[in-house]
């Protein structure tokens, strides 16, 4: 990135920490996590000790840092290197992101910069202009993106309450500041669990690796299956849901499974995993010293914030996480096709310059679809 | 603790404190290795160990899960006391690990047994308690299931490789597993085999007397035929291939991909300098960063943590596992191709 796209984004991010103070917090147990942070083209500085909000504070006036995080885990000596911190427990987390879902709009908003000329280019797969191979792909997640995403949460949400016992109001969902969403849940019988047991709430919540004698039907002696119904809770309800579709197309449907046999049933459990699991990314989820980008904090992908969702359902990331200042700056924009934030429409902009609202500068610069003029 | 009945002390005979129950009934170890009367013990003692090393569980005495007589109860725990001072003077640790895997199965049946006694709830209790004290598990009756909390179940069933222990195929409702008798009881087998051999292992070598010698001799040449020995192939697991070959391709394998290779050629003992050639033709490819990077998994730069290969398992949920049926089961790729050969 350029000097001056730096001091632009420094600037401004330094201009909505101090306007925004009330937004951002440290969490619950400050002493016991570990704090990380990230200047722009520079790498990361992490096992960080933050007691308070006014420690927090005092660090990103003094470093005008392009992302903060927090750890998930907690530690006696989080400031220790990770050998030494003697972990306790963590809360547990899980990721769901737009880029995970493949949803078909994905290819009318990716773009790629060559990486040898920074030319944008769409469906090529060589730079059309200098015809390298190299390339860095860059998204503006489309609103469909967005609730692709919050149909994941809403899936997620249900097992954890359902199935895993979880109270509601354990259960803070955040928008990531670029294209999804993170959803915590604190204090909980989960707490102190290991990576390998998360891996099997993943698993669990993904769907992943359920056998056809769960749902009734035996290997060895098919005739005497006993198929579980559509009033049953947790996944025998929720598959027999998707399976069965009707009560009434049941039985129609049992006969048609044991005649296609048990490996085809097999075969079915794992197709229908993507559509009824909860799409989370299970690397975060069996991460147990993971630092997550802090909530309030600007998202350097993007310049939105990592915000709180107090209504999912009418949340629209492009107004309600949107927090950069409307002051006009002058950039070289190029974008392909146009984007929309705070309720107006941008561009297409063909590599000329052109003078828009700062949180519209930010976003093309962070997304690197722009630089100052 | 938990005050062990008449009968539970035959069936567990694990939980009694070994010398305090000799001095109880007036024995002393020195009688047991001279009076020939009491040989007929040591010989079971014997043939408790021989039975599972075997790989089978030893036929108590026990009948309708009650003692038959009055003095089968103490041959019981005897046979049992005994099995371990043997051990210990043999010092045959493969052994141990047998018959504590074996002891943890015959009380396991009991366990299992007095769960599902319906008739006696007393049994049930001590059965739910003895689960609560030594595992930390609580165990609750919800109509004619056993249920668990989610986080008690899966820090047990991590430990199984068969699917069928995946909290995914578990009937799970509100926080909780629900499981039949059977199920709770081989949740902790593992575990109630690990505290036999730890109570066996920290139990001190006793005074050697005349009557041990015979049957320690025969415990030695028993641990014999379970040496084994290792034959290892230097081809590579499906898995590692398919990174290669990703890589080779010019194409984009991810994070958890580099990893799992970086670590597996490590633990093969290929160095840094010979494996960073491998990630040359990744479309982000940046030789410090690699060298870097292999050095900090090594453990020569950075917190000089070394790290290791990741399990079968968790490449699977990265999508990383394309197990073939020269797999065999086996829990890390670093397993690969090395059989075990039992010598006979």
């Amino acid at each position: 990135m350029h000097e001056n796209d730096i001091k632009l984004l420094e600037e401004s991010f330094k201009k909505y920490y101090f306007d925004h103070f009330d937004l951002i917090h440290v969490p619950e147990k400050p002493s016991m996590r570990e704090f990380g942070y990230q200047k722009f083209n520079s790498g990361m500085t992490r096992h960080l000790s933050i007691k308070d909000d006014k420690e927090l504070r005092l660090l990103i006036m003094q470093n005008t840092p392009s992302d903060i995080y927090c750890s998930n885990g907690y530690y006696s000596f989080p400031n220790l290197p990770m050998a030494e911190k003697d972990w306790q427990e963590a809360d547990l987390i899980f990721d769901i992101d737009a880029k995970d879902l493949n949803l078909p709009c994905r290819v009318n908003h990716t773009f790629r910069k060559c990486s040898s000329c920074n030319k944008i280019f769409q469906n090529d797969s060589v730079c059309p202009h200098c015809n390298s191979s190299k390339y860095e792909s860059k998204s503006l997640p489309c609103l469909d993106c967005i609730e692709g995403a919050k149909n994941e949460v809403k899936k997620l949400s249900r097992i954890l309450i359902d199935d895993l016992g979880i109270d509601k109001e354990s259960i803070h969902v955040y928008f990531s500041g670029n294209e999804g969403f993170h959803v915590y849940v604190y204090e909980t019988q989960f707490q102190k669990l290991g990576s390998r047991e998360r891996n099997e709430l993943v698993d669990y919540i993904k769907f992943r690796g359920a056998i056809p004698e769960t749902f009734g039907m035996k290997r060895f002696n098919p005739s005497r299956s006993v198929f579980s119904s559509l009033d049953d809770k947790g996944w025998r309800g929720r598959a027999s849901k998707e399976i069965f579709g009707s009560k009434s197309k049941r039985s129609k449907i049992i006969t048609e499974i044991m005649n296609n046999g048990y490996q085809s049933f097999a075969n079915q459990l794992e197709q229908i995993s993507p559509k009824i699991g909860a799409n989370i990314d299970p690397n975060v989820t069996m991460d147990i010293h993971r630092i997550f980008r802090l909530p309030g904090s600007l998202n350097s992908k993007s310049g939105l914030t990592k915000i709180y969702c107090e209504n999912l359902d009418k949340f629209n990331p492009y107004n309600d996480a949107c927090f950069i200042d409307d002051s006009d700056a002058q950039i070289i924009g190029n974008l392909p096709s146009t984007l929309r934030l705070k309720n107006k429409k941008f561009g297409p902009y063909n590599d000329e310059s052109v003078t828009v609202p700062k949180f519209v500068a930010v976003y093309m610069i962070c997304k690197g679809l722009a630089s100052v003029a | 603790m938990i005050n062990l009945g008449q009968d539970e002390m035959a069936k567990y005979p694990f939980l009694a404190d070994s010398g305090q129950y000799l001095k109880d009934k007036g024995f002393s170890l020195e009688q047991f290795g001279t009076d020939p009367d009491l040989k007929i013990i040591v010989d079971k003692a014997y043939d408790r160990i021989q039975v599972a090393a075997n790989g089978q569980i030893y036929k108590s005495e026990l009948i309708n899960d009650s003692v038959s007589d009055a003095a089968a109860l103490p041959r019981e725990v005897f046979s049992f006391l005994l099995a371990v001072i043997l051990l210990k003077l043999s010092g045959m640790n493969t052994l141990v690990r047998r018959f504590a895997l074996a002891e943890a199965r015959r009380a396991e049946k009991f366990l299992e047994k007095d769960l599902a006694n319906i008739s006696d709830k007393r049994k049930e209790d001590l059965a739910i308690k003895l689960i609560e004290d030594l595992f930390s598990v609580k165990v609750s009756k919800q109509e004619d299931n056993f249920v668990i909390s989610v986080s008690d179940y899966v820090q047990h069933s991590v430990n199984f490789h068969e699917r069928e222990w995946k909290l995914v195929n578990r009937r799970v409702e509100n926080g909780f597993v629900f499981l039949s008798p059977h199920e709770t009881v081989r949740l902790i087998r593992k575990e109630l085999g690990n505290y036999i051999s730890s109570k066996i292992l920290s139990t001190k070598t006793p005074e050697m007397f005349q009557g041990f010698q015979e049957p320690v001799r025969k415990l030695t040449n028993l641990a014999k035929k379970f040496s084994s020995g290792t034959v290892v192939s230097t081809e590579y697991p499906p898995c590692i291939k398919h990174g290669i070959d990703v890589l080779e391709k010019g194409e984009n394998l991810p994070h958890s991909g580099r990893f799992m290779l970086a670590t597996f050629l490590l633990s093969r003992g290929q160095s840094v300098e010979q494996i960073a050639p491998l990630f040359k033709n990744a479309p982000d490819f940046n030789e410090k960063v690699t060298l870097y990077q292999l050095n900090h998994l090594a453990g020569t730069s950075g917190s000089g943590t070394k790290y290791s290969c990741p399990s079968c398992e968790k490449l699977k949920s990265q999508n990383l596992c394309f197990a073939i049926p020269e797999c065999d089961n086996i829990i890390n790729p670093l397993q690969f191709g090395k059989k075990k050969t039992v010598n006979a």
